[in-house]
């Protein structure tokens, strides 16, 4: 099978993927395959779904060349795509919206979400309020502490934000809770997954939802640049805002795919999420890809400044676009994420999100290797301006 | 045939149903664990269900949730488990135990290294909550060829096509949740239970297990009537977590007579 025709029919990549949940979840999950394959191919549903990314979030989102940061790090030129610029502030909300249309076709009324930094609760909330429908959101009660002023989003939004605090107290605990939801309110609950994991249909409908950011980038880089990029560069959490942007680039021999995962302290020190970079297959969340796992196949607790990319594990295709070669993984450190951070706040006016920065972070080691005329694309999948607290605190200043 | 089989069968000579309780390995000591399984025995139970301790046990309510992070803090792992059933088969060759958890542990012990230590330890069956048959099948043919048998879930949702699909994989028994929800849940409505059942038996020769929601000897007894065992989990959990660490032994026992006595009285 390509790689670009992936999953199988029962959603997997490779030796990744499929679906590894509770028998009560199965029959839920097969509506949601069946509902989704209906919805794709119906024009009257890709129409609206167009339509609302275009007049609700603002899409396309431009392409910017970053001239003075290209200058700064000396070496390739670096564009970046403004996945900031959208309604909500990241790319979570191109997935949000998908899966609002999809549960209001199911007929739910009520939705659930999981959410890290809070950018994909704050999508959810937001569409919830768009399309009248019941909206909680499960989140790890150390990033409640974190990213507060996404709660507080959340909140005025009118959703109910409900804190978490079994196991580590992150993003893999607000998952286990919501699937746990989920179980117990199947019939009237549409889950709303934040990213390109869980079991199928999850990964492929996410991916698809937000390849529309690489589908932009295709026509717009030629149009600024004349060619396609040399390289393309995301930040991977769960990997969809990298998936969005690699998928339809993977015809593309010439251009390198990079995923950048959270390196906290080092991989060295264990303190990280470098799934990809550092982890071994295994089975979490109903699928199964690369995992940080201990000797007895236990879940270790991750570490990453930026609690979007605080996450375990990776979404299935990544998985297997590491072992087919076609992508690669890098892992960039918490200092090495904050210094980029600055950067793009002082030599271009955007303040970009903590997990954003993990990949422009990459891009200012990638640069000075490359040549002038090269080209960098780097998603920049989300603005800062929930961050600036975890900022303040990194630089030893207070709001 | 199996010990599972065996016990089921000589249980239906008798015109008895079995009660099968669960206690997660390495809680709330790892010392408890081996003297736990025997007092059940003694307390009357058929099948002993040890669940192998996970840190994201995203099926389990909140009690069996704690019970595995107890189990975890006490540094219990897959073959601290399988340990354990050993030890215990060293005085016990009858009573068969059943290891239940989530795949990531067998995954990464591998599902061949698993299935015959496991059975070299003497378990008899396992049940991975989260490993449907449609992820299942090398996996439980691997159980087979080394006579574990591969227990599998049915629920409310399950849709009567699936059914047959999921016990032809099947092997022991089939273990039907009572409700939708995670472990420790609320109660259950015995008239639809026994509606589903009928349906499931329509398409099942292995015995049927019921499980969630099952708490006292009158709910025991409700569900007994019905079905051809009787599964205890969060009930037995929450007594091992509030009793004092020397009374463990003792009121898990009470308990479990209790609900053994529930039970029995569906048969009289
Ligand atoms: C701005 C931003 N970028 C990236 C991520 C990581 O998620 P993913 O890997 O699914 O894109 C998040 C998650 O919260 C985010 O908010």
């Amino acid at each position: 099978m390509k790689l670009t025709d992936l999953p199988d029919s029962r959603g997997h990549f490779g030796p990744y993927g499929g679906i590894f949940v509770a028998e009560t979840l199965m029959a839920a999950l097969e509506e949601l395959r069946v509902e989704y394959d209906k919805a794709r191919n119906d024009p009257a549903f890709m129409a609206e779904f167009e339509y609302e990314l275009k007049h609700y979030v603002g899409r396309p989102s431009p392409v910017y060349h970053a001239r003075r940061l290209s200058e700064q790090y000396g070496g390739a030129q670096i564009y970046l795509k403004r996945e900031d610029l959208n309604h909500t502030g990241a790319h979570k909300i191109n997935n949000t919206i998908g899966q609002a249309l999809l549960a209001r076709r199911m007929g739910k009324k009520r939705v659930i979400a999981e959410t890290g930094a809070g950018q994909h609760g704050v999508a959810s909330a937001t569409v919830a309020a768009r399309y009248g429908m019941e909206c909680v959101v499960y989140m790890g009660a150390e990033d409640v502490i974190r990213q507060a002023p996404n709660v507080f989003r959340m909140k005025l939004l009118g959703a109910t934000v409900v804190p978490v605090s079994s196991g580590s107290k992150t993003l893999k605990d607000a998952l286990n809770e919501a699937m746990r939801d989920w179980v117990t309110n199947v019939e009237s609950t549409f889950y709303i997954l934040g990213t390109a994991a869980g079991p199928h249909p999850y990964p492929m409908l996410v991916r698809d939802f937000q390849c529309v950011i690489g589908r932009e980038c295709l026509v717009q880089v030629p149009e600024l640049t004349g060619r396609q990029p040399d390289a393309v560069i995301a930040c991977v959490g769960g990997g969809s805002n990298a998936i969005g942007i690699f998928h339809p680039y993977i015809p593309y021999d010439g251009v390198r795919l990079i995923g950048v995962e959270a390196g906290g302290s080092g991989v060295e020190t264990g303190k990280h999420a470098a799934s990809l970079s550092a982890g071994t297959p295994g089975v979490l969340h109903g699928f199964r890809s690369y995992l940080m796992q201990d000797e007895n196949g236990q879940i270790i607790e991750t570490h990453s400044i930026s609690a979007g990319l605080d996450y375990p594990g990776v979404g299935p295709e990544h998985s297997y676009l590491k072992d087919t070669g076609r992508a690669e993984y890098v892992p960039v450190n918490d200092d090495e994420a904050m210094a980029a951070f600055h950067d793009l706040c002082r030599f271009e006016g955007i303040i970009p999100a903590l997990e954003s920065s993990h990949a422009v972070a990459h891009a200012k080691k990638l640069a000075p290797t490359m040549k002038k005329d090269q080209i960098i694309l780097v998603n920049l999948s989300g603005r800062g301006d929930k961050d600036i607290n975890t900022v303040a605190k990194a630089t030893g200043l207070t709001l | 045939m199996s010990r599972i089989g065996q016990t089921f069968t000589a249980l239906k000579a008798q015109n008895r149903k079995a009660l099968i309780p669960f206690i997660t390995a390495g809680d709330p000591g790892k010392g408890l664990t081996v003297p736990l399984m025997h007092a059940l025995v003694e307390a009357g139970v058929d099948i002993i269900e040890l669940g192998v301790p996970f840190s994201d046990p995203m099926a389990d309510g909140p009690v069996i949730q704690r019970a595995s992070e107890r189990a975890l803090a006490n540094k219990v792992g897959l073959k601290d488990v399988l340990a354990m059933t050993a030890e215990f088969r060293k005085t016990n060759t009858t009573t068969p135990v059943v290891l239940m958890g989530y795949a990531n542990p067998v995954e990464h012990m591998g599902y061949e290294a698993f299935a015959q230590a496991a059975k070299a330890a003497g378990v008899d069956g396992v049940l991975t909550v989260d490993i449907p048959p449609e992820e299942a099948h090398g996996v439980a043919d691997v159980f087979k060829a080394h006579g574990i048998d591969p227990i599998f879930l049915l629920s409310p949702t399950t849709p009567e096509s699936r059914v047959e699909q999921v016990t032809a994989v099947a092997g022991g028994f089939i273990y039907y949740v009572s409700l939708k929800g995670v472990t420790g849940s609320a109660s259950l409505d015995t008239g639809e239970v026994a509606r589903k059942l009928a349906m499931v038996r329509a398409h099942c020769s292995l015995p049927v297990g019921v499980g969630f929601g099952i708490r006292d000897a009158a709910t025991a007894e409700a569900v007994a009537r019905i079905a051809d065992a009787v599964v205890v989990g969060s009930r037995i959990v929450h007594e091992i977590e509030t009793a004092p660490e020397n009374e463990v032994i003792n009121r898990v026992k009470h308990l479990v007579q209790d609900l053994r006595r529930g039970v029995d009285a569906a048969s009289k």
